[in-house]
């Protein structure tokens, strides 16, 4: 199975873990991932960490049938576009749920899972997932 | 003064019922719910393992705890379903709640009472002022042979407890605590063996019974208590029946037992049993009650604990998700959705 550079995976343990993203102190602009430069103010632009809080909704979602390779144990999955409360839309699995479940504007909250395995005897990868609030 | 500041339970969404693996194995579903007194089992998403379900419970106890989780000196994990053999689960749950990099961190294990070992370790260091707060959780996704008597009981689930020693935020005070451990092989699991083995019988009397009981009875002299003290008993429940006896054996009244006792409806959830069953008293306990709580590991230990609940508890568990909850909000799963979810079969 192919894995993920562990350099690569372990760089994004704070966004993925604790939706660590940044946001432009110059324009208030909130971004996740993080950017390396704000592009509405270029160099007068002053990025700073941002903590999300996790709480969003859904924008638009699909039902995934046909899943990559190490995702075969939690298809059919809801693959969903979430747009957090805070601004910025990012693209997660929705827990726990049936395609019957989710609704375009449904409230979700972020959930720590799983994303992948590197094999049986590789490292495991964690991360954010949403949940369906009830 | 030390004690609980904040704590929090998870269970996962997934359940199966007694009936659903009787059926497989040719056995008597009926007899088999009255033997061990469960009727259904939580099972973890396949996304979802013991250090997923720790850092679950680890946010509802912040959440509850009202504190920046850089403050947290100690992030202990118990469990015996680690998901590494080598790499701390610790680690992780710190990570993911955000603890920061000075935090003493370390995966525990001792059978089913891993949780509370973490919880006594956790009492150490905040009592003697090494650190302000620590954090134990308990969380196992138990495995049991297929076929085997634990695969009725074996479930998944964790509970997670901040430890502090300042009153104004303590909503539980744990007045004291002790330990009754020996060398007792009743249940184990040797390396890069993927089930565990047991005694079956000699579970129960050399085992459990001794331990829970000499942890009581160490508890009150201790503490100048007598079991008509306290008005909650949480015990170890491996199953429905042996919580019973022991409360049988120390005269408690059912009322007294009942509201701590979940594994007829989630069944044993190992490091977390315990640990959800004081979270489900703790969720409706009133200021100044008295909660006696004794933990059991197979190996064999029992951790008994004296609780009393303060004025702060009304104010802080109005944020997150009740034990009972959990326990509602359910989805049960067929023995072959079941054999995916436990990734029984050698191919998955």
């Amino acid at each position: 199975m192919a894995s993920e550079a562990l350099p690569l995976s372990w760089r994004r343990i704070p966004e993925r873990y604790c939706l660590i993203g940044n946001s432009c102190e110059n324009c208030k602009t909130n971004f996740f991932p993080t950017r390396k430069i704000c592009p509405n103010c270029r160099r007068r632009g002053k990025l700073a960490d941002k903590t999300y809080s996790g709480k969003g909704k859904v924008y638009s979602y699909s039902l995934v049938n046909v899943v990559p390779q190490g995702f075969e144990l939690d298809a059919p999955y809801v693959l969903a576009i979430i747009e957090l409360e805070e601004g910025p839309r990012v693209t997660a699995q929705i827990v726990d749920c049936g395609e019957k479940d989710v609704k375009i504007g449904s409230l979700v909250k972020m959930v720590f899972r799983k994303i992948k395995e590197d094999g049986d005897e590789g490292v495991i990868h964690y991360g954010f997932k949403f949940g369906l609030v009830k | 003064m030390v004690g609980i500041i904040g704590y929090g339970a998870y269970i996962p969404k997934y359940r199966i019922k007694m009936e659903e693996i009787a059926a497989v194995w040719g056995e008597e579903a009926q007899r088999i719910k009255k033997g061990l007194g469960i009727e259904e089992k939580a099972v973890p998403g396949t996304d979802e393992d013991s250090a997923t379900m720790a850092v679950e419970a680890g946010r509802i106890a912040l959440a509850r705890a009202e504190i920046d989780s850089k403050k947290i000196g100690a992030c202990y994990v118990g469990s015996e379903s680690h998901p590494y053999a080598v790499k701390p689960t610790a680690t992780i749950v710190a990570e993911a709640l955000a603890c920061g990099n000075d935090t003493m961190s370390a995966d525990f294990e001792f059978a089913c009472k891993a949780g509370t070992s973490a919880m006594q370790c956790c009492m150490g260091l905040v009592k003697s002022n090494m650190i302000k707060y620590a954090l134990a959780i308990g969380s196992d996704t138990a495995q049991g042979r297929p076929g085997d008597a634990l695969e009725y009981s074996a479930a998944a689930g964790a509970g997670a407890y901040i430890i502090g020693n300042e009153k104004g935020e303590i909503l539980a005070e744990i007045e004291e605590t002790v330990s009754f451990s020996s060398d007792t092989p009743d249940f184990w699991r040797r390396q890069h063996a993927e089930f565990p083995q047991h005694g079956g019988r000699f579970t129960g009397l050399p085992a459990y019974f001794k331990h829970v009981m000499g942890a009581a009875q160490a508890l009150f002299e201790k503490t100048g208590t007598f079991a008509r003290d306290y008005d909650y008993f949480v015990f170890h429940q491996p199953n429905g029946k042996f919580p019973r006896e022991v409360a049988k054996m120390l005269g408690i009244e059912e009322k007294k037992l009942s509201p701590g006792l979940v594994c007829s409806r989630i069944g044993n959830t190992y490091s977390g049993a315990s640990l959800i069953g004081l979270a489900r008293v703790l969720d409706d306990a009133k200021p100044g009650e008295k909660i006696f709580v004794a933990s059991f590991g197979s190996g064999a230990g029992s951790d008994a604990f004296s609780i009393n609940v303060t004025d702060n508890i009304v104010e802080r568990r109005k944020e997150g998700m009740t034990v009972e909850e959990f326990i509602a909000e359910k989805e049960y799963l067929t023995y072959g959705q079941y054999v995916k979810h436990r990734r029984k079969l050698k191919s998955l």
